[in-house]
C-alpha cells in the first residue's frame, strides 16, 4: 500500500461521516468524533508501514520524500489533536451552532488533513494549488462554524474575503511564472531560472506574487492583518488548527517553491532572498511588539503565531551551510515540530478555560496554579517554550534559526529576531505570572478528565524531550534536507 | 555516569518530588545534605590534580556539536561548594512557608550547579536561565512589598537580566562562530578552547567579542551602569531567593567570564579601550555604589547595595588579568557568596521578628540576642575584609595581583584604579560598622525586641560563619584546588 491511499482514505472517511450525519441526524456527536479520531489514528499508525512507490502517471506531479513523509505525519498528528480538542470543547461549542450539531467539525478536519498531506508531496504548482484550495475552503467553513457567535461570523467573512484575494494573487503569480519559464513543475522552473535567456522581470514578478499569496496563508507581514481577528473569532480548536496545520501546510509549499526559486545559479535568487529577509524581519517584529500590549491570551497567541512565522521565514532565507547539518527546509520542519506541542497546549488551556465558563483574558488565568497545578505546570512549560527558554524545544528551534542567520552574516535580520525574542519573553511571562498569582482568587478547582491529563502531559513531555534530546528528530530530518538539496 | 551529573540532578529531582507531594522540608534538606557531601567528596578526590576531572559527555546533536558534557576543575568545584553550602543554609532557614519556597530554592541551586559543572556552552547558558525563572517568579509572588511594587521590581529585574542574557547569547554565538573551526559548529567548551589556543585571534579582533561578553555577563553581575536592578531585587526578594541569587547565581556572570571569555580571548581584557571602559565601570561599582551604600537608611538596602559594590573588586581582577589576581577573584567570589548569604539570612530573620529594618528604629539588639549579634558580626566583618576571614585573602590577592607589574615608570590607568579602589575598603568599613552599631548597640526603641533563635535554627548561620572562618584562616584549602593556570 502506498502512502497516497491514506490521504484518499481520509477524504473518503470525511465524506462518509458527512453523509451519515445528513441521513441519520440522531447519531451522537461523540460517536462521530470518536470515529474521526479512530480513522486519523489508524492512518497515523499505518503511515510508517506504507511504501513510497507511485504509479507512473503520478510521478511527474507527486513525490514521497522524507520531507513529505514528515509533513504527512505532522498533519495527521495535528488533526488528531484538533479532533480531540473539538470533542473536549463540544459541550461549549454546540451552544453556538445551529441545532447544536457538530458533524462538519469532525468531517472537515479530515478533508483538510488529506489536503495538507497531498500538498506535502506537491511537485508542481498545480498540485500545490488544488490541495491548498481544498484546505482553505474547508477552513472558511470551520472558522465561521460557531454561527450564533458574531465574532465567529466576522472572522469567517474576513478570512473568506482576504483568502479569496490571496488566492487570486497566487494564481496570478503562477500564471506569470508559467509564462516566464514555460513550466509548472518545480524542477522545470528551477532549470528555466538557471537559463540566462529567461525573462528576469517576468519571473521575478511571478515569484513575488506567489510569495505574497503564500505569505497570506502563513501570516507573513505585511499580509498578517487578518490573523488576530480571525484567530480570536474562530472556535478555539479551529484556531489551533489554523495556527499549526495551516501554517505548516503553507511552509511545506514555501520550502518546495523556494528550493526552485533559490536553486544554484537562479536568476532571481538574490532578490527573492532579500525579500525573505525583509519579510521575515518585519514579521517577527510586527508579531512580537504589538503583542506586548495585549490582555487577551487568545489574541496574544495569534500575534505569537505571526512572530513564529517570521522566524520560519528567516530560516528559509538562510540557505544551506556546511557548518550546520540541517538545511533550511530541515530547520523549518524542526521548528514546526517544536511549535506543534507548545501551541496546542496553549489552545488546550484556552479551550478548557472556556469550557469551565471563564474568559480568555490574562486576568482569567489568575490563580490557575491553585485551581489546577498540573494544567498550570503544563501551560508554564508551553509558554516557556514559546518564549524560547533553554532546555525546552522552542529554544532549539530558535537557536537553529539564529545560528543560520549568524553563519550567513545577516546581522540586521538577526538583530530583529533577537529584539522580537526579547519582547516575547515579556508577554509570555506576563501570562505565566498571572497563573501563579494567588491573591484575590477564590475561584473553585478546575477539574480535568483523565484523557485531557494524559494528552496535556504527553505534549509537555514532548516539549522537554525535544528540548534536551533533539538528536532523533534531527536524524529524521537530515536526509530530508539532503534530498531537497540534491534536487 | 559522573558524580557531577548526580550533583546536578539531585536538587532538580527533589524539586519535582516536592511538587508531586513529598514532604518538602525533609526532601529538600536531604537532597542538599547529600549534595554537599558529594561535592566535598569530589573536592577531596580532586586535590592535587589539575585540569578537568569527572568528565562525562552525552552527545545530543552531531552538527552543530552539542552534548550534555559535565566536568569540573578547581574553580568549578569551589563554586559548586559555594552553591551547595548556600543552598543548604537557604533551605534550612525556611520556616512556615509554602512549598514553593523549597521548590524555588532547589531549582535556583540546581540551575546554578548545572551552570558551574557543565562544559558545554549551550548548557552553561541554559542552566543559568533555568535558575533565573524561579527568581523572577518568587520576587513577583512572594516578595516583601505591596503586590504592585514587588511586581514592578520583578519586571525590572526580568527586563535587565533578560536583556543581559540576550546580549550574552549574542556574544556566545559570536564566540562559537569564531572558534568552531571551519568544518562544523561546536558548543563544546574544551574544543573551543583548543581552537582558541591553536589559532588565537589578534587582540584587536578579540576586543569586541570580549566587550559584548563583558556587557552580557556584566549585566548579570550588576556591573555599573547596568546595576540598578540588583538593589531593589535583593531588598524585595524572599530570604532564600536573596541568599541564593546574590550569593550564588550572581557569580555565574563572573564564572562565565573566567571560564569562557578569558580562555577564548586571553588578551581581550587588556586591549586599551576595553580595559579603560572596564576600569571606569568597576570604579563606578566601587566608588559610586560605595557612596550610595553609605547613605542607605535600611539594613536591607545597605546589604543589597554593598553586594553590588563588592563586584567591582572582582572585575578589577579581570581588568588586570594576572594569575594571582584571578585566583584572588575566585576566592573572593566564594567568600562574598558565603558572607552575603549569611547577612541576607540574618536580615530576613530580623525582618520577620521585628517588622522593620530602618536604622532609625533599631538598636540595642546585642543585649537580647548575643549569639545572633556574633553571627552578624562574622558576616559584617568578612564583608569589610577583616584578616582571618576569607574575603580578606581574596581582596589582598586581587589588589596585589593588579598592582604587580609596577615598575619605576609612570603609573598606568590600572594602577590608578587600584589606588582608588582601595578606598572602597574604607567605605565598606564605614557602612558596615555603622549598620552594626545602629542595629546592635545603643538602646532599642520600645516594642522592637528579638531573642536568639533556637539552636536548630542557628545551625545554618553557624555553618556559613564557620566556613568563612575556616577558609579565611586556611585559604590554601581552596587555593590548592587551582594548581593549574586559570
Amino acid at each position: 500500500m502506498s502512502v497516497f491511499t491514506l490521504e484518499a482514505g481520509l477524504a473518503l472517511l470525511g465524506l462518509v461521516l458527512l453523509m451519515i450525519e445528513a441521513f441519520k441526524p440522531d447519531i451522537s456527536r461523540r460517536t462521530l468524533g470518536l470515529t474521526a479520531i479512530a480513522g486519523t489514528a489508524i492512518a497515523l499508525v499505518l503511515l510508517p508501514f506504507c511504501g513510497a512507490s507511485l504509479p507512473a502517471f503520478m510521478q511527474p506531479w507527486h513525490q514521497i520524500d522524507t520531507l513529505a513523509l514528515f509533513y504527512k505525519g505532522f498533519s495527521l498528528v495535528i488533526t488528531l489533536l484538533v479532533l480531540w480538542l473539538t470533542l473536549e470543547c463540544s459541550p461549549y461549542l454546540t451552544k453556538f451552532t445551529l441545532d447544536g450539531k457538530l458533524a462538519e467539525m469532525f468531517s472537515l478536519p479530515l478533508i483538510v488533513c488529506s489536503g495538507m498531506m497531498w500538498m506535502a508531496s506537491a511537485r508542481d504548482l498545480v498540485t500545490v494549488f488544488v490541495p491548498l484550495e481544498l484546505v482553505t475552503v474547508s477552513f472558511y467553513v470551520l472558522v465561521a462554524f460557531a454561527r450564533k457567535s458574531s465574532f465567529s461570523l466576522e472572522a469567517g467573512v474576513k478570512y473568506l474575503i482576504l483568502g479569496a484575494l490571496s488566492t487570486g494573487v497566487l494564481v496570478y503569480g503562477i500564471a506569470w511564472i508559467y509564462g516566464a519559464t514555460g513550466s509548472m513543475s518545480f524542477e522545470g522552473i528551477a532549470k528555466a531560472l538557471g537559463n540566462p535567456a529567461t525573462s528576469k522581470p517576468a519571473a521575478l514578478f511571478g515569484a513575488a506574487m506567489i510569495l505574497a499569496g503564500l505569505g497570506f496563508k502563513v501570516a507573513a507581514a505585511p499580509f498578517h492583518m487578518w490573523v488576530p481577528d480571525v484567530y480570536q473569532g474562530a472556535p478555539t480548536p479551529v484556531t489551533a488548527f489554523l495556527s499549526v496545520g495551516s501554517k505548516a501546510a503553507g511552509f511545506v509549499v514555501l520550502t518546495r517553491a523556494l528550493d526552485a526559486f533559490l536553486a544554484e545559479g537562479s536568476l532571481i535568487g538574490t532578490e527573492i532572498q532579500a525579500m525573505l529577509l525583509v519579510t521575515g524581519s518585519l514579521t517577527v517584529l510586527l508579531g512580537s511588539l504589538p503583542a506586548m500590549f495585549l490582555t487577551s491570551v487568545k489574541r496574544l497567541l495569534a500575534y505569537s503565531s505571526i512572530s513564529h512565522a517570521g522566524y520560519l521565514l528567516l530560516a528559509l532565507a538562510c540557505r544551506d551551510s556546511a557548518r550546520v547539518d540541517l538545511a533550511s527546509g530541515g530547520v523549518v520542519a524542526f521548528y514546526l515540530a517544536t511549535y506543534l506541542p507548545m501551541t496546542v497546549i496553549g489552545f488546550l488551556g484556552l479551550g478548557l478555560m472556556r469550557a469551565n465558563g471563564l474568559g480568555e483574558d490574562i486576568k482569567d488565568f489568575t490563580g490557575l496554579a491553585r485551581r489546577n497545578p498540573l494544567l498550570a505546570l503544563v501551560m508554564t512549560l508551553s509558554f516557556a517554550s514559546l518564549a524560547g527558554l533553554p532546555l525546552t524545544a522552542g529554544f532549539l528551534g530558535k537557536l537553529f534559526v539564529f545560528l543560520g542567520l549568524a553563519d550567513h552574516g545577516y546581522w540586521g535580520a538577526l538583530t530583529c529576531a533577537i529584539v522580537a525574542a526579547a519582547a516575547g519573553f515579556y508577554y509570555y511571562f506576563k501570562t505565566v505570572l498571572a497563573i501563579y498569582t494567588t491573591e484575590g482568587t477564590d475561584t473553585p478547582a478546575l477539574p480535568l478528565g483523565v484523557a485531557t491529563k494524559a494528552v496535556a502531559g504527553l505534549l509537555a513531555v514532548t516539549i522537554v524531550v525535544l528540548g534536551v534530546y533533539p538528536k532523533p528528530l534531527q536524524k529524521v530530518l537530515m536526509p530530508a534536507s539532503a534530498a531537497v538539496v540534491a534536487k | 555516569m559522573s558524580v557531577l551529573e548526580i550533583v546536578i540532578a539531585l536538587p532538580l529531582l527533589a524539586a519535582l518530588a516536592v511538587w508531586l507531594g513529598a514532604p518538602a522540608r525533609a526532601a529538600s534538606l536531604g537532597a542538599t545534605f547529600i549534595n554537599l557531601a558529594l561535592v566535598i567528596g569530589a573536592m577531596v578526590r580532586y586535590a592535587g590534580k589539575s585540569g578537568l576531572a569527572f568528565t562525562h559527555s552525552r552527545p545530543i546533536l552531531d552538527n552543530p556539536a552539542l552534548s550534555f558534557a559535565v566536568g569540573a576543575d578547581g574553580v568549578s568545584l569551589i563554586l559548586a561548594l559555594l552553591t551547595t553550602l548556600v543552598m543548604l543554609a537557604a533551605v534550612w532557614q525556611i520556616e512556615d512557608r509554602p512549598n514553593i519556597f523549597y521548590i524555588a530554592s532547589l531549582l535556583i541551586g540546581g540551575g546554578a550547579l548545572g551552570a558551574f559543572l557543565t562544559t558545554d556552552v549551550f548548557f552553561i547558558y541554559a542552566f543559568h536561565e533555568l535558575a533565573l525563572i524561579p527568581t523572577f517568579l518568587m520576587i513577583a509572588l512572594h516578595g516583601r512589598a505591596e503586590p504592585a511594587q514587588r511586581k514592578a521590581v520583578a519586571w525590572k529585574t526580568t527586563i535587565y537580566l533578560g536583556a543581559g542574557s540576550l546580549v550574552l547569547l549574542a556574544g556566545l554565538v559570536w564566540a562559537v562562530l569564531e572558534f568552531s573551526g571551519g568544518s562544523k559548529l561546536t558548543f563544546d567548551l574544551t574544543a573551543l578552547r583548543a581552537q582558541a589556543a591553536a589559532t588565537p585571534l589578534t587582540p584587536e579582533k578579540q576586543a569586541p567579542i570580549f566587550f559584548v561578553l563583558l556587557l552580557g555577563f556584566g549585566t548579570l553581575v550588576s556591573l555599573f551602569p547596568f546595576h540598578s536592578w540588583a538593589a531593589p531585587a535583593y531588598a524585595t526578594a524572599p530570604t532564600p531567593v536573596a541568599m541564593l541569587h546574590s550569593g550564588v547565581l550572581k557569580k555565574f556572570g563572573l564564572y562565565g567570564l573566567l571560564r569562557i571569555a578569558v580562555p577564548l580571548l586571553p588578551q581581550g581584557a587588556q586591549v586599551p579601550w576595553v580595559q579603560n571602559a572596564l576600569l571606569l565601570m568597576l570604579l563606578g561599582n566601587i566608588l559610586v555604589m560605595g557612596l550610595v551604600t553609605i547613605y542607605a537608611s535600611r539594613l536591607d538596602d545597605t546589604l543589597a547595595n554593598s553586594s553590588v559594590m563588592h563586584m567591582g573588586y572582582i572585575f578589577l581582577a579581570f581588568a588586570a588579568g594576572t594569575e594571582i589576581a584571578l585566583k584572588g577573584a575566585v576566592l573572593l567570589m566564594f567568600a562574598h557568596g558565603v558572607s552575603i548569604a549569611l547577612l541576607f539570612a540574618l536580615c530576613g530573620r530580623m525582618r520577620n521578628q521585628l517588622g522593620t529594618l530602618e536604622y532609625s528604629k533599631l538598636g540595642g539588639l546585642a543585649t537580647h540576642a548575643p549569639a545572633f549579634t556574633v553571627l552578624f558580626a562574622f558576616g559584617a566583618f568578612a564583608s569589610i575584609g577583616l584578616p582571618g576571614l576569607t574575603n580578606f585573602a581574596g581582596e589582598l590577592m586581587i589588589f596585589a595581583g593588579s598592582f604587580a607589574n609596577f615598575k619605576a615608570g609612570p603609573l598606568t590607568n590600572l594602577h590608578w584604579t587600584v589606588i582608588l579602589a582601595l578606598w572602597g575598603v574604607v567605605m565598606s568599613a564605614v557602612y558596615m560598622l555603622r549598620a552594626y552599631r545602629s542595629v546592635f548597640h545603643g538602646s532599642a526603641t520600645t516594642g522592637l525586641f528579638m531573642i536568639d533563635p533556637a539552636f536548630s535554627q542557628r545551625a545554618p548561620f553557624i555553618l556559613l560563619a564557620a566556613t568563612l572562618l575556616v577558609t579565611g584562616c586556611c585559604p590554601w584549602l581552596l587555593l590548592n584546588l587551582m594548581k593549574s593556570a586559570l
